[in-house]
Parts: C-alpha cells; sequence; structure tokens
C-alpha cells in the first residue's frame, strides 16, 4: 500500500509540472478559441456532420446528438421503461424488458458500438450492454428502435460488452462479477476458485441483424472489464482486461488491488468457432429470454431459451492466453491496424502497449511464464509493445484517429492526452472538466477512424453549468482534433450518466432513417386499417376496442357499455401516412401511460376503469390546427347494468358484434 | 421517302410519349411540407410525386371542405383514345396524306388539345369551388364572397398557407414537340410541292 501511496505521490507532483507545461498550451487555446463557436455552430435548418450515440448509463436508455453542435436529437428507449414512447407500457413492448427475472423495468446501459462490414462502420445496427441484469440490445438505425434484447446467462455485471467483431460476425458480452456456476446456494468466501467468469459471444445473422448465443466462454473467476475485437492481422481474436486476479470477494478497492500485473486475456475466437462448429462444447441447462420486436407487427415477442454451449479454455487449447498488464487495467483497447492493444492499468504509472505480432510470436516460441487454472501467461516483456511513461494519473480508456496517434482519459489528472503510437511520445494533452471516464472518436474503434472530433464524457460535472440543485448534469466535451495541438471546442450536457459512446458520419445513417411504417405492410393483429373497420366487441369482461387516429379525430370517439371491473383494450392504429404526423392517446385514471403512435403503426393500452361515469379520452401529440378537437368520451356504467355496447363517430351509431 | 412525311410520322409518333409520362403536375408547397405535396396528371391516371402524397393533399383539403381528388376520372378513359386515334392517323396521314392533311392533323390536334385544356380548367374549378358546407374552416375574399381554392391553370398561385404551382411535365413536351413537327411537316410539304 505505502509504495502505491508514494509512486501516486511522485506521480502527482510530476503531473503538476506537467500540468504546468498544460496551462501554456491553453493560453494558446485562449487566442484560438475565437473561432471555437464557428466550428460548433450549425446554423438553422443546416444538419450536423455526425451522429454521437451516447450511453444514458443509469437511465437504461441511449440518447442520440448531433456533432459539432451538441444537441439532443432522440432518447431512445432500450433497458428502462419511458412513459413517453409507452415502451414498457404498451402491450406491444412490454416483452422487451422480460428477463429470467421477470419483467425488469430498469437497467445500467453502458457501452454501445455500432455495426462494421470489412472493420468499418455501416451504419445498420447499435448495440448496447445492460449491466445490472446482463442483456445486449440491438438498435435499428432504420428507425432508431430498440428491436431486439438478449439476455446473457451465467453474466453478472455485463460490462465488457457489447463490442462488435469487423464483420459483426459476433457481438461479445463479458461478466465483470464472476458469479457461482451454475449458480448455487454457497459460502461467499468459497469464491476463489469456484466462480466463473463467463465470455458470451453473440452471433448476429448478416442478413437480418438476428442475435442468438454461439457459445459461452467459462473463464476463472476474474472481474472481466472491457474488450476489444482485434482487426486487420489480428482479426479473429477479443482481447479482454481482467482485475481482482486476486479473487477477492469482500472489500475488493483493497484486496483486488494486490497484485502487481493482471491480465489482458487473448481470445482466438475464430479457434473456438471452429471447435464448435465440429460439434465441441457441452450443451448446458440454463434459463435467459429472448426478446425481438417487430416493425411488420409493431410488437415485441419474448421467448425463454433453455439451454446453452459451454466451452472451457482446457477443451480449446492455443485458443486462450493472458498477457500480463500492470495493476488493475481497465480499458482494453485495439488500434485501427489491429496491431497494439492498449491497456490501461488504472493504478499504474505508465500505459502498457502491446504488440499482437509479437503475442503471436511469443506464443510461437512458447515463451510462458506459468498459467493460471491452466491458461498460458506469456512473458509480460515477450508482448511489450512499448509504454507511454508518466503520461497522466488514473488512465482509462483509448481512441484512435487514423493518423497514428491515440487519444487516452486520465479520470485523476483529470485530462485528455495525445500520444504517438510507435514512438510512444506525448504529444499533447488538456485538461477537461472533470474526471473523464471515455472519450469517443467517431469510427474510433473501427480501421477506420474519422478523426476530427472527439467527446470527453466526464464522470464530474461540479460547476460547469448553472446549478440544478444537488443533482447537476452529467457532461461532455467536445475537441477538435485535426490540428496537433487538440481544442477543446464546447461543453454539452448529457442524459443519465455516458459511459461509452460511438459515433458515425451522418451520411452513413440518415438517408437509410424511415419516414413512416406503411399501413398496408401493418401485421398487427389488432390493426384497424380503415374507419370502416373500427369496431368494439366484449369477450367477458375484456372489451377490445378497435380504433383508428387520423388528423383530427378517433373513430369511434363515443363508446357506451363499458362497466366498472371491465378491462378495457385500446388497440389503436394511426391510418396517418404522413412524415412527423404521430397521434397520441390518453385516457383519464389509465395506470399505464400515454401512447405515441407513428403513422402506420398499431399500439395497445390497457384501461381497467374503477369508477362510473363518462370518462374523456384524447390525442397528447399536438398534431393538427384541430388537435384540441381530437378527443371522444367513453361511458362507464355499474357492473352488470344493462346500457348496450355501442360505438359511434358523429352520431353514427353501429351496433357492437 | 420525303422528309415532311418522315416529320409527320415521327411527330404523330412522339405523343405516345403520352402512356409513359405525366402530362401534369401540381405541387403544393407550405412551411409544414419542406418536402412539398405533389400530383403527377397522366392521361389515364393521377399519380403520387412521392408516395402517399394525394392522401396527403385530401387530408389537408378536407379542412377547407374540398373533395377528396377521385380514384379515377372519365377523361382517363376518353384521352388514351384520343391521343391512341390521333397517333394512328397521323401516320397513315404521314405515309399517304399531302402537306394541306397534315395541316388539317394539325389544326384538329389542337382544338382537341384546347378542349383538353378547358376540360381540366372545369375540373379544376369544381375542386376547388365546390366546397363542403360543413367545412371546418370558412375563408371569405375581401368582397365578401367564399374563397376558392383553385390551383392555377398554369403558373404559380399563393392559396392560403400553400403555394400551389401547376406545369407541364415531360409527356406535354413530347405533345408539344410532335406537334411542332407535324406543323414543320406542312410547310416543308409545301415547300417540296412548289419545288
Amino acid at each position: 500500500m505505502k509504495t502505491i501511496f508514494k509512486s501516486l505521490l511522485a506521480i502527482t507532483v510530476l503531473s503538476m509540472v506537467l500540468g504546468s507545461c498544460g496551462k501554456g498550451d491553453s493560453k494558446k487555446n485562449g487566442a484560438l478559441s475565437s473561432n471555437a463557436a464557428e466550428k460548433v455552430y450549425v446554423a438553422p435548418g443546416e444538419y450536423d456532420e455526425f451522429y454521437a450515440f451516447l450511453s444514458g448509463g443509469f437511465s437504461g436508455q441511449l440518447a442520440v446528438y448531433g456533432l459539432p453542435s451538441g444537441r439532443l436529437f432522440k432518447v431512445i428507449p432500450v433497458f428502462s421503461v419511458d412513459a413517453e414512447k409507452a415502451y414498457g407500457f404498451n402491450e406491444e413492448t412490454k416483452p422487451m424488458l422480460n428477463t429470467s427475472h421477470g419483467f425488469i423495468p430498469w437497467d445500467d446501459s453502458h457501452h454501445p458500438d455500432i455495426s462494421q462490414t470489412a472493420g468499418e462502420l455501416d451504419g445498420r445496427f447499435v448495440f448496447i450492454n445492460g449491466n445490472n441484469t446482463p442483456r445486449i440490445a440491438k438498435i435499428d438505425l432504420t428507425t432508431f428502435e430498440t428491436t431486439e434484447i438478449i439476455e446473457i446467462p451465467n453474466s453478472a455485471g455485463n460490462h465488457s460488452s457489447s463490442f462488435v467483431t469487423e464483420n459483426t460476425e459476433y457481438v461479445v458480452a463479458g461478466t465483470r462479477f464472476s458469479v457461482p456456476y451454475p449458480q448455487k446456494d454457497m459460502p461467499i468466501n468459497e469464491y476463489k476458485g469456484n466462480f466463473k467468469g463467463a465470455l458470451t459471444f453473440i452471433a448476429v445473422d448478416p442478413k437480418d441483424g438476428g442475435m442468438s448465443i454461439k457459445f459461452q466462454l467459462m473463464m476463472p473467476g476474474f472481474n472481466y472489464d472491457l474488450s476489444h475485437p482485434g482487426r486487420g492481422a489480428s482479426h479473429g481474436w477479443f482481447f479482454f482486461t481482467t482485475y481482482n486476479t486476486e479473487e477477492a470477494n469482500s472489500l475488493l478497492e483493497v484486496n483486488a488491488s494486490q497484485n502487481d500485473k493482471d491480465f489482458i486475456a487473448a481470445i482466438n475466437w475464430k479457434k473456438i468457432e471452429e471447435y464448435v462448429n465440429n460439434g465441441g462444447g457441452k450443451k448446458a441447462p440454463t434459463k435467459y429470454a429472448h426478446n425481438v420486436y417487430s416493425d411488420e407487427t409493431h410488437s415485441a415477442t419474448s421467448t425463454m431459451k433453455e439451454e446453452v454451449l459451454i466451452i472451457n479454455p482446457s477443451d480449446v487449447p492455443g485458443a486462450v492466453y493472458f498477457m500480463p498488464t500492470p495493476k488493475s487495467p481497465h480499458g482494453c483497447d485495439v488500434d485501427p491496424s489491429g496491431e497494439y492493444i492498449v491497456g490501461s492499468g488504472k493504478l499504474a504509472a505508465e500505459l502498457t502497449v502491446h504488440s499482437f505480432s509479437k503475442m503471436i510470436k511469443a506464443i510461437d516460441e512458447k515463451k510462458f511464464d506459468g498459467d493460471a487454472y491452466g491458461i498460458p501467461i506469456l512473458q509480460y516483456e515477450a508482448t511489450l509493445a512499448g509504454a507511454v511513461k508518466q503520461p497522466g494519473l488514473g488512465p482509462l480508456h483509448t481512441e484512435f484517429d487514423g493518423k497514428g496517434n491515440a487519444y487516452t482519459t486520465f479520470f485523476i489528472s483529470s485530462e485528455v492526452v495525445k500520444w504517438k503510437l510507435g514512438t510512444w511520445e506525448v504529444i499533447d494533452r488538456k485538461p477537461v472538466f472533470y474526471s473523464v471516464g471515455h472519450l469517443m472518436v467517431p469510427g474510433g474503434n473501427s480501421r477506420k477512424p474519422f478523426g476530427k472530433y472527439l467527446v470527453a464524457m466526464n464522470k464530474i460535472t461540479k460547476d460547469r453549468y448553472l446549478p440544478t440543485g444537488p443533482e447537476v448534469t452529467q457532461s461532455a466535451q467536445l475537441f477538435d482534433i485535426t490540428g496537433e495541438k487538440m481544442e477543446m471546442l464546447l461543453d454539452f450536457p448529457t442524459i443519465g450518466e455516458p459511459h461509452y459512446a460511438a459515433g458515425i458520419p451522418a451520411n452513413l445513417v440518415a438517408p437509410k432513417s424511415k419516414k413512416i411504417y406503411k399501413l398496408e405492410e401493418n401485421k398487427h393483429p389488432y390493426a384497424t386499417k380503415s374507419e370502416a373497420a373500427a369496431k368494439v366487441v366484449r369477450k367477458g369482461n375484456e372489451v377490445h376496442v378497435y380504433m383508428t387516429m387520423i388528423r383530427s379525430h378517433f373513430a369511434p370517439d363515443n363508446i357506451e357499455g363499458i362497466q366498472v371491473g371491465d378491462k378495457v383494450y385500446f388497440h389503436i392504429t394511426n391510418l396517418e401516412q404522413d412524415y412527423d404526423v404521430p397521434h397520441g392517446f390518453a385516457v383519464i385514471g389509465a395506470q399505464t401511460s400515454e401512447l405515441l403512435i407513428m403513422p402506420g403503426q398499431t399500439e395497445t393500452n390497457i384501461w381497467e376503469p374503477k369508477q362510473v361515469g363518462v370518462w374523456p379520452f384524447y390525442c397528447t401529440d399536438f398534431c393538427s390546427a384541430l388537435h384540441q378537437e381530437m378527443q371522444g368520451y367513453i361511458r362507464v356504467s355499474p357492473k352488470g347494468s344493462n346500457v348496450p355496447l355501442t360505438f359511434t363517430l358523429d352520431g353514427e351509431a353501429v351496433d357492437a358484434e | 421517302m420525303k422528309k415532311s412525311k418522315i416529320l409527320m410520322i415521327a411527330g404523330s409518333l412522339l405523343l405516345l410519349g403520352l402512356f409513359v409520362f405525366p402530362l401534369w403536375n401540381i405541387t403544393l408547397e407550405a412551411p409544414q411540407y419542406p418536402i412539398p405535396l405533389g400530383m403527377d396528371i397522366h392521361i389515364n391516371k393521377f399519380t403520387d410525386t412521392h408516395e402517399f402524397d394525394i392522401k396527403n393533399i385530401n387530408l389537408m383539403n378536407h379542412y377547407v371542405g374540398m373533395q377528396y381528388i377521385p380514384e379515377s376520372i372519365p377523361e382517363f378513359k376518353i384521352f388514351p383514345v384520343v391521343i391512341g386515334i390521333m397517333v394512328v392517323l397521323g401516320v397513315i396521314i404521314g405515309f399517304f396524306g399531302n402537306h394541306k392533311l397534315f395541316l388539317a392533323w394539325f389544326v384538329l390536334m389542337c382544338v382537341l388539345g384546347t378542349a383538353g385544356m378547358y376540360d381540366f380548367y372545369l375540373w379544376e374549378y369544381d375542386y376547388g369551388h365546390n366546397l363542403d358546407p360543413k367545412a371546418i374552416m370558412n375563408f371569405k375574399n375581401p368582397d365578401g364572397s367564399v374563397m376558392g381554392f383553385q390551383p392555377p391553370l398554369f403558373g404559380s398561385k399563393d392559396i392560403l398557407n400553400f403555394t400551389a404551382h401547376s406545369y407541364p411535365r415531360l409527356g406535354a413536351y413530347f405533345l408539344f414537340v410532335g406537334m411542332m413537327l407535324t406543323l414543320a411537316a406542312f410547310f416543308v410539304g409545301r415547300k417540296e410541292k412548289k419545288a
């Protein structure tokens, strides 16, 4: 412990010296910053150059921003219910949040990653992990909606996720918390040797993006913190940082910080895939939910899966190696060429960079330093490409600009440092406000980064904005990285707490964005495609209202014959086929949320009236000049009343079926 | 073959373009429609400029009580037949007729064209003036008369929040060039005879 404090003190002094150099730079930037406003100004009606998808952290969602303006466009509900969009409230999306633990209304979303083809962003999907109840979600970038969520069994603290291989063959999910495998009732202090860390490889269907778990690799009970895929020459490998190789089960801040070096696990997934394709692995019983949303039925289904394929590292010799990496490494980042693997030892004095080609050579020459649970440990020096000396304090994450430079965040010294791959020299450092976690360069985790902007996502905000009580907004900061020195351009507030983010040129996504859902393609079982087809049907105490909405009325808009104790299903179809004409629906006393229905879509709200009376419903989205007129009434009679079931529009009554 | 005959035949055949390309287009611009709503008028049908435009024009127009644009109108049965006959007639005259008949064909086509435009005007007038008495919104002209919403026959016109544009499309250019060729056929044919 003492040595840690001493080295921390030494580095603090050093960083103050370096910090003073930094101030010199910021003065220079002061002169430059006169045009910072111009660089982030996107004139009214103009478009941003990039989309940025920032994880919502403990909000469980994914936020869509424009860069360089920092304007928020949309919060996509992913793992948490969203009353605004009825996500998790309407009948159609409730199955999306189903898990083996039942309906879960919240999660902690961390690391978005955009699908790739040939190592380059292809703009089809964003994947993101739910950390708490382990899940991976897929967001379709034609609709900007969550269309698939798969639960990860045998995992806990789904943190080293959800990163994609260079042709989106797999999206990978690793467990941060090792757990008993299979789960069982056992003493916690028997962790060591008994808990396991599952690394899950989820195959992505190249045609429709459908996800399915190909295999789970049962690793020793370490904490698998972050990961990234190999690319180029290292395509076929995946790299995971580990900490708590001590296998402590209590007071981890101390007990998991004892080993001088933890590991980066190098996984040859191609080799394991081959093993699996040849019938290898053991099918094990388990339980996990697979939830899929269809744009045709506008509904989700949840299927409970009962089996998963388990691989032990010892089953596939030569597929798994450990590379010693100093001091509880956090970020595990692979440069665009695939040659360098950067391990950010959170407590280390330097930034460790491994070489993929040296790793292969070390494996060939069997330069091992023992093993851990049978997994060979490569000699530290044998894989080391170099180290960035005295880069700052508390390195976390690194991104790349595609011009041979790397950018690393330092949490403790609160800065972003630019350094050169190969020479490991520090080129520039800029303070951030405050304590940066992840950073993002659009395409910075691919073969082809778009090295124009860098977004730093900070963990602490303090005084950067007008105060809003004890809880203040989270903050991101935008840098121009086109020059030799970085230039801070903008602060912008973010939702929840952003962890990782993914950015992409707008022109790879915007042209494919859907404007409406075609009514003729609506396959919702309760769709009502014309006003003439609207009806109300009673089935015992269930009443199904087949309703339509179009500017500016509901059909029907007067319903009678409902009774206290009924369960009323409003199945509402928006008949509009025009861009940006959603209609909303809300009814007094509903214990759900509103519905917000896009053109051509059908959604269902359940209403269980508890009081006799005549109750209004109305459109919640200001849809037209006569939006205020878009309303209706539903009459609720006492239970057993003989008021007939009728539904009308403009006084024209039709008897119920 | 004589040059005039070739011109006459080619000119008549150009009318066939009307079966492929729209004759006319009406486009409506408004602040809420940065991508304008548009309708192409063919000799046999109405079509959307962008998918669902006609549905959305109808939705807009119902506020002021305008009727829905019909799926079909009687003209869509008549126009293709008339154009078809004129093409066949033009080709026959081209082969066997003389320059006087060329001129006769041209004059007949002018008469038919004018009748077509007049018919179009009548439809437009009815469309813009025959309003539902229960219309959601009623607008009066400064003189107190009920405001109509007739799109212009040709050109651009502001109607409430919309700017309506009414212009010929590729089919009309085929018609125009074709007719000009038949007129040229008359003059060339007359010259050929003198020579």
